[in-house]
């Protein structure tokens, strides 16, 4: 051949040879990725699976007061619930990144909608101080029967109409609303009595089976959501089966919004802002037993669980590997960023934690520009929430830490 | 020999030169992706309604989460020991902002089989205005049909909705239908409506870059009116004076499908009132008339001051509805979507659709203050023909006339609220619809749309998705 065209397949040969040596950059945390992702996996089950044990003891309690009601069958019940709340709380980390939790078919709204329309569950307490036999429980005409299915269905008219459901209904048929001042009852929450069980109390029957349907739906609930995140479950299968860089989006997209947005915003800043002169002191979460400083405490727990990779299960036994969590990735890419995350971290729980207790008593009495605990917790959980995105940066993912809705 | 290796170089040069012509590159204005200014995010998924604009700072991004609490949140019935949120109805449509304005997004017509609402509510009036030249409702019913209720009252009533497909041809020969709808009522829980009811189905509206629009000047709105077409171009736009509550005067209506509210504020207001039956400092009467008993005895959830919403959680609404993020323009540089803007612009859609503001000083949040932004509005109303009309005045829009509808964030209501229905009763399936429905002034850039070829039209359709 002429000159021309052999130098031509000459140079040819050399271009390809160049484009097949030139080596793919390989990702040298790959591995530890995968094993990160599959460690969230395992503690997300952990925290589901106390949920569900917790919620079945809850359910137990429940059954327990209505078949014998009694002072000690209704303090036990109380004390289920409060501790059916203690793993749940640390579950909300897995939220708003359209997983199990809340997707368009999720329980979220079910299980912890708030605030709950007290009035179309039970009695209530009229602006003139008589008691209003209103709601579900009252009225035998329009709901002759109350039944997990019949509740469930109630609620689903239509996006979040008349929440009636979930751990808040149950904590109102337990405590009750609370009107005590909280100067004189410091944190006693509401004040029903077990009475309310017994055939002295108007309709007791069907309060009894309101707040068993509650309890019935709350631990189908949690199977539910137990199920999707199993060793084989279908949601876990479709984790683990992402791009890590997207799973671990996901994760720090639901610590990251949680931290910054609805736990410092709207579960603290706007309980605390809220205007003293109008009886305040119920805007928050659990108004009915003033557990509310449980629900903050349990949330930044939550958080500290998915960047710690472990999770302190309720019988103190630790599940999940240090080795393979966000802190020891973020460590593995950018040691600075890594820092000012963990030292953001130690803050937020630290700051939580001195919030003093009871929480609506606290809301009520200090201001936003007094700068006092609940501000300050508000600030290092906003500090939080701006590390893990910067820690998400510093992985190559981006995140928002605006509330989804 | 070498003539004609001459003569075929010079052919092959002009055929080149003329080819390299009709593959002219158009390039995008600088920065129209920013549709708002420094408030814009860019985000593309079903969350892209509901950021906060970046630019929000210090306290303003806190109390910008409390808005969104409220806004999310539902109301419930009074008198309930979380007493900033009780008051709920007794009559209402929904229960929370956000059952119709769902994840800050467009509402849409009910489904085969589904109830009436999703974010589709029904004004009603009679002949008449109020002392303040606005809609006069139904001595029964009100201004509104409330489709819910608390317990112990009965709902006003109920809707059923049929269409009617009218179908028409593209220039290029392609059919397209159209459907017309009739609405009626049922149910009616407190008898007949007057013989002379009007009424207007309206949809609710995604809550993007509101506050942007609160913070375009007066004179930049009325520069694009021309009630009498003076200029003869065929567009005369008018401005609708409507009340303002806090001011006690009429002042430029900006707000709702006939821009029947002046700010953000008097909207939510409006809305937390008309819609939930939460009373506030502007607001302070029940969405009820005095024939409804059972709503009149039933308890209210006033606060020291005699009303439901707490004038704080008004100012943080209000905050919330202005300060959502104006999502970034997607495909803003892409050449197919840069020919449709050419054509919209071509077929003198920008006329109406006006593209582009400075803003002025806003009043409260500056974070909305002199910002480049992109609507594609001027605000002004304008006779959209017969077809549209829903032969109800409101202020001085007549049945025929509609406040030009902001385009931005047009684009991802798909994404977000999983259909594309459009114009104020949904009836538009999409954009192609809603612009073949354009009459009246809109009717001669309609026909410039119906008589291009398809490859233009899915050109500006999908400059149109991108907005």
């Amino acid at each position: 051949m002429n000159k021309t065209l052999k130098n031509l397949f000459l140079g040819g040969a050399v271009a390809l040879t160049w484009t097949a040596c030139t080596p793919e950059t390989v990702d040298p945390n790959a591995d530890l990725k995968t094993n990160v992702v599959s460690n969230y996996c395992d503690i997300v089950l952990a925290s589901y699976e106390d949920s569900y044990t917790t919620a079945v003891a809850l359910q137990t309690a429940v059954n327990n007061l209505v078949s014998t009601p009694t002072q000690v069958t209704f303090d036990a019940a109380k004390a289920a619930w409060r501790a059916a709340r203690e793993p749940y709380g640390q579950t909300e980390a897995y939220r708003f990144y359209d997983g199990p939790i809340d997707d368009a078919d999720g329980p979220e709204g079910a299980l912890n909608a708030w605030p709950l329309d007290e009035n179309y569950i039970d009695y209530t307490l009229s602006a003139t101080n008589t008691i209003d036999y209103t709601g579900i429980i009252h009225d035998a005409t329009t709901y002759p029967t109350i039944d997990a299915a019949t509740l469930a269905g109630l609620n689903e008219q239509g996006g979040e109409k008349n929440i009636s459901i979930g751990y808040h209904a149950i904590e109102f048929l337990l405590w009750g609303q609370d009107y005590v001042n909280v100067n004189t009852n410091v944190g006693q929450g509401g004040s029903r009595t077990y009475t309310d069980y017994t055939n002295i109390s108007q309709n007791y029957d069907r309060r009894g089976m309101y707040i068993k349907a509650c309890a019935d739906l709350i631990v189908q609930d949690l199977g539910a959501l137990k199920a999707e995140w199993a060793a084989s479950g279908a949601y876990r299968t479709y984790f683990k089966g992402l791009a890590s860089d997207e799973a671990l989006t996901k994760i720090l997209t639901g610590i990251g919004i949680l931290s910054k947005s609805e736990l410092a915003g709207e579960r603290m800043f706007t309980a605390l802002e809220a205007n003293a002169a109008d009886n305040p002191q119920e805007d928050e979460h659990s108004c009915f037993a003033d557990n509310t400083h449980r629900d903050i405490i349990t949330n930044a727990q939550g958080i500290a669980n998915v960047l710690n990779g472990t999770y302190v299960d309720v019988n103190n036994s630790t599940k999940g590997n240090a080795a393979y969590s966000i802190n020891a990735l973020v460590t593995a890419v950018n040691t600075g960023v890594a820092s000012s995350l963990a030292t953001a971290q130690a803050t937020a729980l630290t700051k939580v934690n001195a919030i003093p207790v009871p929480f609506d008593k606290t809301v009520t009495e200090e201001n936003v520009a007094d700068n006092g605990p609940v501000y300050q917790a508000v600030k290092a959980l906003q500090e939080q929430g701006d590390k893990i995105a910067e820690a998400a940066t510093a992985l190559g993912l981006t995140i928002s830490t605006d509330l989804p809705e | 020999m070498l003539y004609n290796n001459y003569w075929l170089v010079l052919c092959l040069f002009v055929t080149a030169l003329s080819a390299c012509d009709k593959e002219r590159v158009l390039y995008p204005e600088d920065g129209e992706q920013y549709a708002g200014g420094e408030t814009t995010f860019f985000n593309a998924s079903r969350n892209a309604f509901g950021f906060s604009a970046p630019n929000l700072e210090g306290l303003q991004s806190l109390q910008f989460t409390t808005g969104n609490s409220f806004f999310n949140q539902a109301w419930v019935t009074a008198v309930a020991s979380t007493a900033g949120r009780d008051g709920l109805g007794p009559l209402f449509n929904e229960t929370a902002c956000s059952g119709c304005h769902f994840k800050d997004g467009r509402g849409r017509t009910p489904r085969p089989g589904e109830v009436f609402g999703h974010g589709l509510l029904i004004r009603l009036s009679i002949p008449g205005t109020n002392t303040h030249g606005g809609p006069l409702g139904d001595p029964f019913y009100g201004g509104q049909l409330s489709t819910g209720a608390i317990n112990g009252v009965n709902a006003e009533g109920d809707v059923d909705i049929t269409y009617i497909e009218e179908t028409g041809t593209y220039g290029d020969g392609t059919t397209y239908s159209l459907r017309k709808p009739t609405y009626t009522f049922k149910n009616l829980a407190y008898g007949a409506m007057s013989s002379n009811i009007m009424f207007s189905p309206r949809v609710a509206n995604q809550m993007v870059g509101m506050g942007l629009l609160d913070a375009i000047s007066t004179n930049d709105i009325l520069m694009h009116a021309d009630e009498a077409d003076v200029d003869g171009d065929g567009i005369s736009g008018k401005a609708n004076y409507v009340y303002d509550v806090e001011k006690s005067t009429m002042v430029i209506g900006r707000f709702g499908w006939k821009a029947g509210e002046p700010t953000v504020r008097q909207q939510v207001a409006g809305a937390f009132v008309g819609d939930i039956g939460i009373t506030s400092s502007i607001f302070p009467n029940e969405n009820h008339t005095s024939q409804q008993t059972a709503a009149q005895a039933a308890p209210n959830g006033n606060n020291s001051n005699g009303y439901e919403l707490d004038d704080q959680t008004l100012d943080r609404v209000e905050l919330y509805s202005s300060a959502l993020a104006v999502p970034g323009r997607r495909n803003w540089n892409d050449q197919d979507v840069l020919k449709g803007k050419a054509l919209f612009f071509e077929a003198g859609c920008q006329k109406c659709h006006v593209q582009k503001y400075r803003t002025g000083t806003h009043p409260r949040f500056s974070a909305l203050s002199n910002q480049t932004i992109y609507p594609y509005t001027d605000l002004l109303l304008h006779d959209m023909g017969e077809g549209l009309s829903d032969n109800r005045p409101e202020y001085l829009a007549t049945g025929r006339e509609w406040r030009t509808a902001p385009l931005w964030g047009i684009g991802l209501i798909e994404v977000v609220n999983d259909h594309t229905e459009l114009l104020h009763d949904g009836r538009a399936r999409n954009v192609a619809e809603a612009i073949l429905w354009h009459g009246g002034e809109g009717e001669a850039s309609k026909e410039i749309f119906r008589t291009m070829s398809s490859e233009e039209r899915e050109q500006l359709i999908a400059f149109v998705k991108s907005l």
